[in-house]
């Protein structure tokens, strides 16, 4: 049985004095790949950011790898091997594509580099343009494969398909399913397109007014209809 | 139409081409200088010595977003070093240059380690705070720094023991454009490395940088430290050439001055830098020989142009220009 990569435990945290998410708990292991799902507003991001140290802490504990890491810093979890893919994708503008990665690599070789873009060719193409003249796909391709160059052990992605074309929406969930295969990574998905969220995870946590409503496999979810209508909002048929 | 160029296939780039164009770009500019201007070799070589400031300034301001109206404190405590260093005994230009390096370098980590620990409004008052303690205390300890009199008496040896610095500045000149030749082209490299990348990253978001695990407060304290340097270069290289470091070396003027140099030539480019230095100084130093009493108002004037027709700097247009150039010869 994989051991446990990081472990959830009464997590209460918002921003300042206000509480968003409250007794979140969970646990996943090396190599599982967590959907959470539910309606909008309803503590998803603030839960990502949370375990990435973005937000106000209350109370509760988060061990990565069994090491509390609730006091670290930002950097600190990053360092620790949490990548986080932001909503708000999060490149650096005024650097180009070959630049951005590069500030990925955490002493990796330069070489490094091609894994990125093997992995998003389209960035190849576009490695001598700033960030700024990216479209949001390649803007999200470029803020997962600069986030993926420094081999994190856990991967939080906030909405990656918000507002991409269907077929880069098909190119990027066929990567993340790429890299889930290998086994070595935990994927953390936020995601509001139920379906391939779905699909690809091989557990589902249902958030509702910052607290966790539903934890199960996605195949349990998808079974009853009833359930993901009066849960997430959405029917899938 | 949008604006984005396809580069479908990777350029191969030639290793230190940009380090060499630049190496003689600034060759070239220095022998145009040397051989059509030799009776204003004092002031070009003061011109360089300004650049270095003006380059360190663009390390902390340009390129990591850091608010200072002090930075002349570290050229100053550079200058002091080397001048001081030079009456006491250490006479090779080179050594000089080594004190005035160590001097500022450790003036810029204890400038940094203070004044990167805030943002904005207190940060800028900090900085300033900063310079006019160091002023300060180079006014107070004149039986180091010669006070208000100016610490005098400064007289290198012979660059390599055989070049001597000599009244028309030629040695100076020379020996300040090979010295700014070699830092600039280490500082092309060092701000296209991974540390110099994150320090742009870190100025368009601090957040998006935390959040791929850099620790924003050491980075910028080093990068703090190697402004200290370059600007202590600087400031050793002005006492060596001019023989004497004066208050205002360090004081609020020049911090203010070289800001404006950095922003007319374009802030977080080190060819900005350069050029904001040489406009503005060559500006200033024919205006004040036409106009002695209203050269400050064609100064102004020349500012307020810059900052309404070109507000990232002259060097923004003229990058932009050279970039659809070398894209239409590439296209041809």
């Amino acid at each position: 049985m994989p051991a446990t990569a990081l472990e959830i435990s009464d997590l209460n945290a918002g921003y300042g004095p206000t509480r968003i998410i409250e007794d979140i708990s969970f646990k996943v292991a090396a190599g599982d790949r967590l959907a959470v799902i539910g309606r909008n507003g309803m503590g998803k991001t603030t839960l990502l950011a949370t375990l990435m140290g973005l937000t106000t802490r209350h109370g509760g504990a988060i061990s990565l790898n069994g090491e509390d890491i609730a006091g670290r810093r930002t950097s600190a979890r990053a360092e620790l091997g949490i990548g986080y893919v932001p909503q708000t994708r999060d490149i650096f503008p005024s650097l180009t594509v070959d630049e951005n990665l590069r500030t990925g690599l955490k002493g990796r070789a330069p070489s490094a580099l091609d894994e990125a873009y093997a992995m998003f060719p389209r960035l190849r193409e576009r490695r001598g343009n700033f960030g700024k003249q990216l479209s949001g796909g390649e803007q999200q391709m470029l803020s997962m494969a600069r986030t993926l160059l420094g081999q994190p052990s856990i991967l939080l992605l906030d909405e990656p398909l918000e507002g991409l074309a269907p077929v880069i929406c098909d190119e990027l969930m066929a990567m993340l399913t790429g890299l889930a295969a290998t086994g070595e990574m935990t994927i953390i998905l936020v995601e509001q397109q139920i379906e391939r969220a779905l699909a690809f995870a091989n557990g589902v946590m249902v958030m509702e007014r910052g607290r966790t409503s539903w934890s199960g496999t996605p195949d349990a979810l998808k079974s009853d209809h009833g359930l993901i209508d009066r849960l997430v909002g959405v029917g899938i048929h | 139409m949008s604006d984005i160029t396809m580069i479908h296939a990777p350029q191969k780039r030639v290793p230190f081409a940009q380090e060499a164009a630049g190496a003689l770009t600034i060759l070239a500019l220095g022998a145009v200088g040397y051989f059509l201007y030799p009776d204003d070799l004092a002031f070009l070589t003061r011109l360089i010595g300004i650049a270095f400031l003006v380059l360190s300034l663009d390390l902390v301001t340009g390129y990591c977003g850091v608010a200072t109206l002090g930075h002349a404190a570290q050229f100053g405590v550079g200058a002091y070093a080397a001048g001081i260093a030079c009456i006491r005994g250490v006479t090779d230009p080179v050594a000089l240059l080594g004190v005035g390096l160590v001097a500022g370098t450790i003036m810029g980590l204890i400038s940094g380690a203070l004044i990167t620990r805030f943002r904005g409004l207190p940060q800028l008052v900090l900085s300033i705070a900063v310079g006019q303690l160091v002023a300060g205390l180079a006014n107070k300890l004149s039986w180091l720094t010669g006070g208000s009199d100016g610490l005098s008496g400064i007289e290198p040896g012979k660059v390599f023991g055989v070049f001597g610095f000599d009244m028309y500045s030629r040695t100076g000149y020379l020996f300040s454009l090979a010295v700014l030749v070699i830092t600039f082209v280490v500082l092309q490299r060092f701000v296209r490395s991974p540390f110099g990348l994150m320090c742009r990253g870190i100025k368009d978001d601090d957040l998006r940088a935390k959040m791929i695990g850099v620790s924003i407060y050491p980075r910028l304290v080093a990068m703090y430290g190697v402004a200290g340097a370059v600007a202590g270069i600087g400031g050793a290289l002005t006492a060596i050439s001019t023989g004497v470091v004066g208050l205002d070396s360090v004081s609020f003027e020049r911090s203010a001055e070289v800001l404006v140099m950095l922003v007319l030539g374009g802030a977080g480019h080190l060819w900005g830098a350069l050029a904001g230095t040489v406009i503005f100084m060559i500006f200033e130093h024919v205006v004040a020989a036409a106009n002695p009493f209203h050269w400050m108002t064609m100064v102004g004037l020349l500012l307020i142009l810059i900052v309404v027709f070109a507000p990232r700097g002259l060097i923004a247009p003229v990058m932009s220009l050279w970039t659809k150039m070398t894209r239409k010869g590439k296209a041809a």
